[in-house]
């Protein structure tokens, strides 16, 4: 049976596909039992479905499994560090930027991947922009822009530290 | 969906020859392909995933002052690359307007102008279409149409090229580079593209086994870079498709324009260079009067192919808002909302 290798939040692992019809986001769900990353139009639509690939946000609804063979994949199970919260998270917890939560993980994966593009700044209306292929029926969007602008001043002032 | 075989060919001579079998369908980032796919309105039985072949993800300057984007370059890295984006400030405007972060994160430039059309009939197994099933009838003519076609179109097919990327490229005469089992050969962006006359199921002129590997720019087309913009007009600000979209590039020489581009998306099968809008805009001033002339021009073709009369109008409104805000000249920074009609700064006038 083909095998991929993948680094799969931070770990190594070699994958059995046993059948190329699987996406990125049914390895995950169905084989490897991650089900942080949710299915939601499985479509390219939604955003539900957002991981973090070499460091980019995509749907892994639309990846091929096989395609994704050799790469970093980060899902929303490795973002915390045990028990302390991602800077995300934390501001998406902080300013109630959820009702249901099925949107929530690709929301957050989708900001990470925001807030390391780099290209929205502090306008909201960047980051609305930015963020509009995660759709969230709830609508909780006012609270999810303000998090998200919290969190990348948060991140960015970590970074500065860093490099200080 | 269907099941098929994948191959992961390295190199482009591996590619072509694993493609060129009937059934066969390259696969690159697969954001239109894999959809397609689960809705089963492609069934290849072949899938070679050419993600992998060297030599295809790089964007360079060419010696004459031309640049060559690899096939493989992804959207968004095209379009936040600076030094292409100050050179080509349209086509980085009319990328960013397309589609979300994550699909332009995954998409790639050869899979853009390759993407197939969103005609909601194509992508209806159940509904007939020509493109999809070549004899089975249009079920769009005489359905929802209101986003269909109002040039090129014919009796067979009345669907839109649905890329922005496209519309820019082909005003700025992009050329597409191929290899294919003869060989290496180059086709323009606007010959890529076919209409559909009798034979709506073939989008393209490319035959079986052709590897679009580059697409590249002449060095004239950096010449517009300070009077250049792309307007998407939609029924969402953004994640939508265009209804109407307009690329218009000038370079205007104390308030003459010395040379002119414009193209419209979202209105035919093909992006649709305005070639006679073209002519009549050299010379003339840079002024609503003029622009206002042209776009009667750039769609004396045109006639509705369903409930789009209202697109004609939309385009003649587009192409003089694009060109008014092409002749403003480029801005520094793109907008917070790319391609819009809807300008966050106050007082500004939103009526061209």
């Amino acid at each position: 049976m083909p095998s991929i290798r993948l680094t799969l939040n931070g770990e190594r692992r070699d994958v059995e596909v046993d059948d190329p019809r699987v996406t990125l986001l049914d390895l995950l769900r169905e084989r490897l039992h991650l089900t942080g990353t949710k299915k939601g139009c499985d479509r390219g639509q939604c955003g539900a479905c957002t991981v973090l690939v070499d460091g980019r946000r995509i749907n892994s609804c639309l990846a091929l499994a096989m395609s994704c063979d050799g790469a970093d994949v980060l899902t929303i199970e490795g973002v915390a560090r045990g028990d302390v919260l991602d800077p995300v998270q934390a501001a998406f917890v902080a300013h109630d930027a959820l009702q249901c939560g099925f949107c929530t993980p690709g929301q957050i994966m989708s900001a990470i991947g925001l807030i390391r593009e780099g290209q929205a700044g502090d306008d909201p209306e960047r980051v609305r922009e930015a963020m509009s292929g995660n759709l969230c029926r709830c609508g909780a969007y006012a609270g999810i822009v303000d998090a998200v602008l919290e969190a990348q001043k948060s991140v960015n002032a970590t970074d500065q530290r860093r490099s200080a | 969906m269907k099941s098929f075989d994948y191959v992961r060919p390295a190199t482009i001579a591996e590619a072509i020859a694993a493609a060129t079998a009937p059934g066969a369908s390259y696969l690159a980032a697969g954001t239109n392909l894999l959809d397609l796919m689960k809705g089963g309105v492609a069934r290849p039985d072949r899938l070679v995933d050419v993600t992998r072949v060297k030599g295809l993800d790089r964007t360079e300057k060419l010696p004459d002052g031309s640049v060559r984007i690899g096939a493989l370059v992804r959207n968004a890295d095209l379009a936040y690359n600076n030094e292409f984006a100050s050179a080509y400030p349209a086509v980085a405007e009319a990328l960013l307007s397309g589609a979300s972060a994550q699909l332009r994160n995954a998409a790639t430039v050869g899979g853009n102008l390759l993407q197939r059309t969103r005609c909601a009939y194509f992508y209806d197994p159940a509904s007939a279409c020509n493109k999809r099933q070549p004899g089975s009838g249009c079920d769009a003519r005489g359905g929802e149409n209101r986003t269909h076609a109002i040039l090129g179109w014919s009796e067979a097919c009345i669907a839109t090229n649905p890329s922005d990327f496209c519309v820019p490229l082909v005003a700025l005469d992009a050329v597409v580079e191929i290899e294919g089992r003869n060989g290496r050969r180059e086709v323009a962006l606007e010959a890529l593209h076919r209409l559909p006359a009798s034979t709506p199921e073939r989008d393209t002129v490319l035959e079986p086994g052709d590897l679009i590997v580059a697409v590249r720019l002449p060095p004239a087309a950096q010449g517009f870079a300070g009077n250049s913009r792309y307007l998407k007009v939609r029924d969402r600000t953004s994640y939508a498709f265009a209804l109407v979209s307009a690329a218009a590039a000038l370079r205007i020489e104390r308030g003459a324009i010395k040379d002119a581009r414009l193209a419209l998306g979202g209105v035919a099968a093909k992006p649709w260079r305005a070639r006679e809008a073209e002519t009549m805009l050299v010379g003339a001033r840079a002024d609503n009067a003029t622009f206002a002339q042209v776009a009667v021009a750039a769609l004396g073709a045109a006639k509705p192919s369903g409930d789009n009369a209202f697109k004609i109008e939309l385009a003649r409104r587009t192409i003089v808002r694009a060109l008014t805000l092409a002749a403003a000249g480029t801005p520094e920074r793109l907008p917070a909302l790319p391609a819009s009609p809807f300008s966050p700064a106050a007082g500004v006038i939103q009526h061209a």
